[in-house]
Protein backbone atom coordinates (compact mmCIF):
# COMPACT_ATOMS: atom_id res chain seq x y z
CA UNK A 1 0.00 0.00 0.00
CA UNK A 2 2.57 2.28 0.71
CA UNK A 3 4.36 1.68 -2.41
CA UNK A 4 1.32 2.20 -4.54
CA UNK A 5 1.05 5.43 -2.29
CA UNK A 6 4.77 6.73 -2.74
CA UNK A 7 4.52 5.80 -6.78
CA UNK A 8 1.56 7.54 -7.55
CA UNK A 9 2.90 10.73 -5.26
CA UNK A 10 6.47 10.86 -6.83
CA UNK A 11 4.56 11.30 -10.53
CA UNK A 12 3.41 14.42 -9.70
CA UNK A 13 6.28 16.21 -10.67
CA UNK A 14 4.54 19.84 -10.94
CA UNK A 15 2.33 20.94 -8.08
CA UNK A 16 0.34 23.17 -10.09
CA UNK A 17 -2.43 23.97 -7.09
CA UNK A 18 -1.71 25.41 -3.64
CA UNK A 19 -3.79 22.78 -1.90
CA UNK A 20 -2.68 18.88 -2.91
CA UNK A 21 -2.63 16.59 0.00
CA UNK A 22 -0.02 14.26 -0.22
CA UNK A 23 -0.87 10.40 0.40
CA UNK A 24 1.51 9.54 2.18
CA UNK A 25 4.01 10.82 5.04
CA UNK A 26 7.04 11.51 4.62
CA UNK A 27 9.85 12.00 7.50
CA UNK A 28 10.93 15.41 8.13
CA UNK A 29 14.48 15.45 6.43
CA UNK A 30 17.39 14.74 8.86
CA UNK A 31 20.01 17.13 10.13
CA UNK A 32 23.23 16.36 8.68
CA UNK A 33 23.78 13.29 6.11
CA UNK A 34 23.90 9.95 7.47
CA UNK A 35 22.96 6.66 6.13
CA UNK A 36 19.81 6.56 4.87
CA UNK A 37 19.58 9.98 4.16
CA UNK A 38 17.69 11.37 0.72
CA UNK A 39 19.73 13.80 -0.95
CA UNK A 40 19.84 15.75 -3.67
CA UNK A 41 22.64 15.74 -6.47
CA UNK A 42 23.59 19.19 -8.00
CA UNK A 43 25.90 18.65 -10.25
CA UNK A 44 24.87 18.30 -14.15
CA UNK A 45 26.10 14.49 -14.34
CA UNK A 46 23.69 12.24 -16.61
CA UNK A 47 23.21 9.86 -13.65
CA UNK A 48 22.22 12.59 -11.12
CA UNK A 49 19.67 14.29 -13.41
CA UNK A 50 18.37 11.15 -14.75
CA UNK A 51 14.84 10.60 -13.45
CA UNK A 52 14.44 7.55 -11.58
CA UNK A 53 11.83 5.95 -9.13
CA UNK A 54 13.79 5.89 -5.79
CA UNK A 55 15.74 9.07 -5.07
CA UNK A 56 19.07 8.77 -4.25
CA UNK A 57 20.14 7.54 -0.72
CA UNK A 58 23.24 8.13 1.31
CA UNK A 59 24.55 4.11 2.47
CA UNK A 60 27.87 5.07 3.79
CA UNK A 61 29.64 7.94 5.44
CA UNK A 62 33.29 7.59 4.94
CA UNK A 63 33.83 9.01 8.87
CA UNK A 64 34.65 8.01 11.98
CA UNK A 65 31.41 9.48 13.35
CA UNK A 66 28.23 8.06 11.29
CA UNK A 67 27.24 11.70 10.46
CA UNK A 68 28.62 13.64 7.15
CA UNK A 69 29.39 17.14 7.62
CA UNK A 70 30.19 19.82 4.57
CA UNK A 71 33.38 18.56 2.83
CA UNK A 72 32.46 15.00 3.85
CA UNK A 73 32.74 11.73 1.61
CA UNK A 74 29.64 9.63 1.16
CA UNK A 75 28.91 6.16 -0.76
CA UNK A 76 25.09 6.94 -2.15
CA UNK A 77 23.18 4.31 -3.98
CA UNK A 78 21.85 5.85 -7.28
CA UNK A 79 19.75 3.79 -10.04
CA UNK A 80 20.97 0.64 -8.21
CA UNK A 81 24.38 1.55 -8.19
CA UNK A 82 26.80 2.77 -5.95
CA UNK A 83 28.99 5.68 -6.20
CA UNK A 84 30.84 8.12 -3.65
CA UNK A 85 29.62 11.72 -3.37
CA UNK A 86 30.87 14.99 -1.75
CA UNK A 87 28.83 16.82 0.66
CA UNK A 88 28.50 20.66 0.24
CA UNK A 89 25.65 22.01 1.68
CA UNK A 90 22.68 20.42 4.20
CA UNK A 91 19.94 21.61 6.13
CA UNK A 92 21.15 20.90 9.28
CA UNK A 93 22.89 24.53 10.93
CA UNK A 94 26.51 24.69 10.81
CA UNK A 95 28.57 27.19 13.35
CA UNK A 96 27.61 31.05 12.58
CA UNK A 97 28.85 32.90 9.25
CA UNK A 98 28.46 29.44 7.87
CA UNK A 99 25.78 28.63 5.01
CA UNK A 100 22.57 26.56 5.94
CA UNK A 101 21.05 25.05 2.48
CA UNK A 102 16.97 24.44 2.02
CA UNK A 103 18.36 20.86 1.08
CA UNK A 104 21.18 18.35 1.33
CA UNK A 105 23.79 19.19 -1.53
CA UNK A 106 25.82 16.33 -3.09
CA UNK A 107 28.28 16.42 -6.03
CA UNK A 108 29.04 12.88 -7.72
CA UNK A 109 32.86 11.81 -7.13
CA UNK A 110 34.72 9.06 -8.37
CA UNK A 111 37.23 7.08 -6.63
CA UNK A 112 40.40 9.22 -6.91
CA UNK A 113 38.13 12.60 -6.46
CA UNK A 114 37.25 13.42 -9.98
CA UNK A 115 34.08 14.66 -10.11
CA UNK A 116 31.79 13.26 -13.00
CA UNK A 117 30.09 16.49 -14.05
CA UNK A 118 31.18 19.27 -15.31
CA UNK A 119 29.59 22.61 -13.73
CA UNK A 120 27.59 23.02 -10.41
CA UNK A 121 25.18 25.79 -10.57
CA UNK A 122 24.30 25.84 -6.38
CA UNK A 123 26.17 27.68 -4.85
CA UNK A 124 28.89 26.05 -2.63
CA UNK A 125 30.35 27.15 0.85
CA UNK A 126 33.65 28.63 0.96
CA UNK A 127 34.39 26.45 3.79
CA UNK A 128 35.18 23.81 0.95
CA UNK A 129 38.50 25.54 -0.62
CA UNK A 130 40.11 25.49 2.68
CA UNK A 131 40.95 21.52 1.59
CA UNK A 132 41.85 22.99 -1.75
CA UNK A 133 44.37 19.99 -2.39
CA UNK A 134 41.52 17.00 -2.21
CA UNK A 135 38.59 19.21 -3.91
CA UNK A 136 40.60 21.23 -6.22
CA UNK A 137 39.17 19.72 -9.65
CA UNK A 138 35.55 20.30 -7.62
CA UNK A 139 36.38 23.45 -6.88
CA UNK A 140 37.10 24.42 -10.14
CA UNK A 141 33.85 23.07 -11.89
CA UNK A 142 31.65 25.14 -8.93
CA UNK A 143 30.04 28.60 -10.34
CA UNK A 144 28.99 30.10 -7.10
CA UNK A 145 30.28 30.37 -3.77
CA UNK A 146 28.40 31.47 -0.75
CA UNK B 1 9.98 81.22 7.60
CA UNK B 2 8.23 84.79 6.87
CA UNK B 3 9.10 85.39 10.14
CA UNK B 4 12.62 85.31 10.48
CA UNK B 5 13.17 87.73 7.22
CA UNK B 6 10.67 90.63 8.40
CA UNK B 7 9.56 92.00 5.53
CA UNK B 8 9.73 89.73 2.98
CA UNK B 9 6.65 88.74 0.89
CA UNK B 10 6.53 85.19 0.66
CA UNK B 11 6.59 83.28 -2.90
CA UNK B 12 3.36 83.61 -5.00
CA UNK B 13 1.72 86.18 -2.62
CA UNK B 14 -0.76 87.55 -4.97
CA UNK B 15 1.26 91.11 -5.44
CA UNK B 16 0.59 92.88 -8.64
CA UNK B 17 2.92 91.55 -11.23
CA UNK B 18 2.45 87.57 -11.65
CA UNK B 19 5.08 85.65 -12.17
CA UNK B 20 7.69 88.34 -11.31
CA UNK B 21 9.62 87.73 -7.65
CA UNK B 22 10.94 91.37 -6.38
CA UNK B 23 12.61 91.73 -3.41
CA UNK B 24 12.36 94.76 -0.78
CA UNK B 25 15.41 95.25 -0.58
CA UNK B 26 15.63 96.66 -4.42
CA UNK B 27 13.49 99.84 -3.48
CA UNK B 28 15.75 101.60 -0.80
CA UNK B 29 17.88 103.49 -3.98
CA UNK B 30 18.39 107.16 -3.10
CA UNK B 31 18.60 108.98 -6.57
CA UNK B 32 22.25 108.89 -7.89
CA UNK B 33 23.53 106.22 -6.50
CA UNK B 34 24.16 102.60 -8.07
CA UNK B 35 21.71 99.94 -7.09
CA UNK B 36 22.62 97.76 -4.48
CA UNK B 37 23.45 94.39 -5.29
CA UNK B 38 21.20 91.50 -5.30
CA UNK B 39 21.30 90.14 -1.20
CA UNK B 40 19.57 86.53 -1.49
CA UNK B 41 17.12 86.57 1.45
CA UNK B 42 18.81 84.46 4.49
CA UNK B 43 18.17 81.11 4.49
CA UNK B 44 16.20 79.60 7.14
CA UNK B 45 17.05 77.63 9.97
CA UNK B 46 15.16 74.73 10.45
CA UNK B 47 15.20 72.54 13.33
CA UNK B 48 13.97 69.22 12.68
CA UNK B 49 12.67 68.47 16.50
CA UNK B 50 10.48 65.60 14.95
CA UNK B 51 13.65 63.62 13.51
CA UNK B 52 15.53 63.36 17.05
CA UNK B 53 12.82 61.81 18.77
CA UNK B 54 12.70 59.43 15.75
CA UNK B 55 15.93 58.05 16.02
CA UNK B 56 16.26 57.85 19.55
CA UNK B 57 12.83 55.88 19.45
CA UNK B 58 15.02 53.06 18.21
CA UNK B 59 16.67 50.82 20.25
CA UNK B 60 18.30 47.28 19.40
CA UNK B 61 16.71 44.31 20.97
CA UNK B 62 19.73 42.44 22.12
CA UNK B 63 20.08 45.85 24.31
CA UNK B 64 17.22 44.43 26.27
CA UNK B 65 18.39 42.18 29.41
CA UNK B 66 16.16 39.58 29.18
CA UNK B 67 13.29 38.78 32.39
CA UNK B 68 15.38 36.24 34.94
CA UNK B 69 17.34 36.49 38.01
CA UNK B 70 21.09 37.21 36.74
CA UNK B 71 23.34 40.06 38.21
CA UNK B 72 22.59 43.43 35.83
CA UNK B 73 26.27 43.73 36.34
CA UNK B 74 26.59 40.54 33.41
CA UNK B 75 24.38 43.04 30.71
CA UNK B 76 25.93 46.32 32.14
CA UNK B 77 29.60 45.10 31.26
CA UNK B 78 28.02 43.66 27.88
CA UNK B 79 26.86 46.46 27.31
CA UNK B 80 29.77 48.54 27.70
CA UNK B 81 31.36 45.98 24.75
CA UNK B 82 28.67 46.90 22.28
CA UNK B 83 28.97 50.35 22.51
CA UNK B 84 33.05 49.98 22.42
CA UNK B 85 31.93 47.93 18.89
CA UNK B 86 29.28 50.13 18.17
CA UNK B 87 31.59 53.55 18.28
CA UNK B 88 33.93 51.97 15.64
CA UNK B 89 31.57 49.98 13.43
CA UNK B 90 27.85 51.29 12.38
CA UNK B 91 25.63 48.95 12.70
CA UNK B 92 22.28 50.10 11.14
CA UNK B 93 19.21 50.23 12.39
CA UNK B 94 17.17 47.27 11.09
CA UNK B 95 13.93 44.99 11.74
CA UNK B 96 12.99 41.46 10.96
CA UNK B 97 12.03 41.86 7.48
CA UNK B 98 14.10 44.42 5.92
CA UNK B 99 16.78 43.40 3.21
CA UNK B 100 20.66 43.61 4.27
CA UNK B 101 23.88 42.86 2.41
CA UNK B 102 26.57 41.85 4.98
CA UNK B 103 30.37 41.70 3.92
CA UNK B 104 32.28 39.48 5.71
CA UNK B 105 35.69 39.23 5.91
CA UNK B 106 36.62 35.51 4.69
CA UNK B 107 40.28 33.99 3.98
CA UNK B 108 38.82 31.38 1.39
CA UNK B 109 36.80 34.06 -0.94
CA UNK B 110 38.10 36.07 -3.24
CA UNK B 111 39.42 39.44 -2.05
CA UNK B 112 39.62 38.61 1.18
CA UNK B 113 35.60 39.35 1.58
CA UNK B 114 32.21 38.33 0.88
CA UNK B 115 28.53 39.97 0.14
CA UNK B 116 25.47 38.34 1.30
CA UNK B 117 22.32 39.84 0.29
CA UNK B 118 18.85 38.62 1.82
CA UNK B 119 15.83 39.20 4.41
CA UNK B 120 16.63 39.30 7.95
CA UNK B 121 14.25 36.39 8.89
CA UNK B 122 15.39 36.02 12.58
CA UNK B 123 16.95 38.19 15.74
CA UNK B 124 17.93 36.25 18.40
CA UNK B 125 20.33 36.18 21.23
CA UNK B 126 21.11 39.48 24.00
CA UNK B 127 24.22 41.15 24.34
CA UNK B 128 27.39 40.80 22.65
CA UNK B 129 26.11 37.29 21.87
CA UNK B 130 22.99 39.17 19.40
CA UNK B 131 22.70 37.03 15.90
CA UNK B 132 20.23 37.82 12.99
CA UNK B 133 19.48 35.26 10.15
CA UNK B 134 19.20 36.58 6.50
CA UNK B 135 17.77 34.18 3.40
CA UNK B 136 18.12 34.25 0.16
CA UNK B 137 17.17 32.38 -3.01
CA UNK B 138 20.34 31.99 -5.28
CA UNK B 139 19.99 29.54 -8.17
CA UNK B 140 16.93 27.81 -7.14
CA UNK B 141 18.53 26.96 -3.84
CA UNK B 142 17.33 28.37 -0.43
CA UNK B 143 20.46 29.84 1.86
CA UNK B 144 20.42 30.49 5.17
CA UNK B 145 23.59 32.63 6.68
CA UNK B 146 23.08 33.43 10.73
CA UNK B 147 25.46 36.17 11.42
CA UNK B 148 26.67 37.36 14.53
CA UNK B 149 26.18 41.13 14.73
CA UNK B 150 28.89 41.99 16.71
CA UNK B 151 31.37 39.92 14.83
CA UNK B 152 34.49 41.43 14.17
CA UNK B 153 34.53 39.65 11.03
CA UNK B 154 31.55 41.63 9.70
CA UNK B 155 33.02 44.60 7.89
CA UNK B 156 29.69 46.46 6.63
CA UNK B 157 26.35 46.02 7.31
CA UNK B 158 24.15 47.46 4.58
CA UNK B 159 20.14 48.02 4.80
CA UNK B 160 18.76 47.77 1.05
CA UNK B 161 15.26 47.84 2.15
CA UNK B 162 14.03 49.43 5.46
CA UNK B 163 10.47 47.93 6.13
CA UNK B 164 9.00 45.95 8.76
CA UNK B 165 6.69 43.15 8.34
CA UNK B 166 3.76 41.61 10.22
CA UNK B 167 5.36 38.87 12.56
CA UNK B 168 8.66 39.24 14.62
CA UNK B 169 9.78 35.62 12.94
CA UNK B 170 9.57 34.99 9.33
CA UNK B 171 10.81 31.33 10.05
CA UNK B 172 7.66 30.25 8.04
CA UNK B 173 9.56 31.83 4.78
CA UNK B 174 11.07 28.08 4.14
CA UNK B 175 7.70 26.58 3.47
CA UNK B 176 6.64 29.30 1.51
CA UNK B 177 7.00 29.61 -2.41
CA UNK B 178 10.27 30.81 -3.36
CA UNK B 179 9.01 33.99 -4.73
CA UNK B 180 9.16 35.49 -1.61
CA UNK B 181 12.55 34.80 -0.35
CA UNK B 182 14.20 35.68 -3.57
CA UNK B 183 16.53 38.96 -3.23
CA UNK B 184 18.51 40.25 -6.72
CA UNK B 185 21.83 40.04 -4.93
CA UNK B 186 22.93 43.36 -7.16
CA UNK B 187 19.90 45.22 -5.72
CA UNK B 188 20.01 49.09 -5.19
CA UNK B 189 19.37 50.28 -1.42
CA UNK B 190 15.85 51.85 -1.30
CA UNK B 191 15.98 55.74 -0.33
CA UNK B 192 14.18 56.09 2.53
CA UNK B 193 11.95 59.00 2.80
CA UNK B 194 13.18 61.53 4.67
CA UNK B 195 11.93 60.57 8.58
CA UNK B 196 8.69 59.03 8.57
CA UNK B 197 7.55 55.82 10.00
CA UNK B 198 9.33 52.43 9.30
CA UNK B 199 6.73 50.84 6.64
CA UNK B 200 4.71 48.20 7.35
CA UNK B 201 4.44 45.12 4.57
CA UNK B 202 1.55 43.18 5.05
CA UNK B 203 2.21 41.45 2.49
CA UNK B 204 0.17 37.69 2.48
CA UNK B 205 2.39 35.04 1.50
CA UNK B 206 1.49 31.91 0.12
CA UNK B 207 2.55 28.62 1.26
CA UNK B 208 3.63 25.42 -0.50
CA UNK B 209 1.99 22.37 -0.49
CA UNK B 210 1.99 20.99 3.80
CA UNK B 211 4.14 19.18 5.26
CA UNK B 212 5.80 22.13 6.49
CA UNK B 213 8.44 22.51 8.87
CA UNK B 214 6.13 23.78 11.53
CA UNK B 215 2.55 23.31 12.11
CA UNK B 216 2.21 27.73 11.14
CA UNK B 217 -1.68 27.53 11.41
CA UNK B 218 -1.29 27.35 14.89
CA UNK B 219 -2.00 29.45 16.97
CA UNK B 220 0.91 29.57 19.01
CA UNK B 221 2.99 31.22 16.33
CA UNK B 222 0.36 33.46 16.22
CA UNK B 223 1.65 34.22 12.15
CA UNK B 224 -0.63 36.85 10.79
CA UNK B 225 1.75 37.13 7.27
CA UNK B 226 0.53 33.65 5.78
CA UNK B 227 -2.42 33.38 3.21
CA UNK B 228 -3.55 30.21 4.88
CA UNK B 229 -5.39 28.16 2.26
CA UNK B 230 -6.23 25.11 4.46
CA UNK B 231 -10.09 23.76 4.71
CA UNK B 232 -12.31 25.44 7.22
CA UNK B 233 -11.93 22.82 9.36
CA UNK B 234 -8.19 21.99 9.65
CA UNK B 235 -8.04 25.88 10.85
CA UNK B 236 -10.71 25.55 13.65
CA UNK B 237 -8.93 21.87 14.47
CA UNK B 238 -5.56 24.15 14.93
CA UNK B 239 -7.59 26.27 17.37
CA UNK B 240 -7.84 23.30 19.57
CA UNK B 241 -3.82 24.06 20.59
CA UNK B 242 -4.98 27.48 21.56
CA UNK B 243 -3.88 28.65 24.93
CA UNK B 244 -6.29 31.81 26.19
CA UNK B 245 -4.72 31.93 29.13
CA UNK B 246 -1.52 32.97 28.39
CA UNK B 247 -2.02 36.40 27.98
CA UNK B 248 -3.48 37.37 31.67
CA UNK B 249 -0.38 35.14 33.10
CA UNK B 250 0.87 37.85 35.72
CA UNK B 251 4.45 35.31 36.04
CA UNK B 252 4.81 35.95 32.40
CA UNK B 253 4.86 39.33 32.43
CA UNK B 254 7.82 41.72 31.66
CA UNK B 255 7.35 45.65 31.13
CA UNK B 256 10.37 46.93 29.71
CA UNK B 257 9.53 50.46 29.39
CA UNK B 258 11.30 52.22 31.98
CA UNK B 259 14.42 49.24 31.62
CA UNK B 260 14.49 50.59 28.05
CA UNK B 261 14.43 54.20 28.83
CA UNK B 262 17.53 53.76 31.29
CA UNK B 263 19.31 51.65 28.73
CA UNK B 264 18.72 54.27 25.34
CA UNK B 265 19.75 57.72 28.17
CA UNK B 266 23.27 55.00 28.57
CA UNK B 267 23.15 54.94 25.21
CA UNK B 268 23.08 58.68 23.93
CA UNK B 269 25.68 59.82 26.71
CA UNK B 270 27.90 56.59 25.47
CA UNK B 271 27.75 57.31 21.92
CA UNK B 272 27.58 60.81 22.22
CA UNK B 273 31.34 61.12 23.61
Amino acid sequence: MALLNRRIGLSLTHLNSAVIQRQFSITGACQAIQKLTRVRVVDNSTLGNTPYHRPPKCIHVYNKTGVGKVGDKILLAIKGEKKKALIVGHKMPGPTMTPKFDSNNVVLIEDNGNPIGTRIRTPIPYTLRRREGEFSKVLAIARNFV
Amino acid sequence: MAAACGRLVPRGAGIALPGRFFSLSGYRVSSGEKPPKFQPPPKPVIIDRKTRKEESRFLSPEFIPPRGRKDPLKYYIERKDMIQRRKVFNIPEFYVGSVLAVTTANPYASDKSNRFVGICIQRGGKGLGATFVLRNVIEDQGVEICYDLYSPRIQAIEVLKLEKRLDENLMYLRDALPEYSTFDVNMKPVPRMGHEEIPVNKVQVRMKPKPWSKRWERPKYNIKGIKFELPEHKMQAAQKWSQPWLEFDMLREYDTSKIEEKIRKELSEELGK
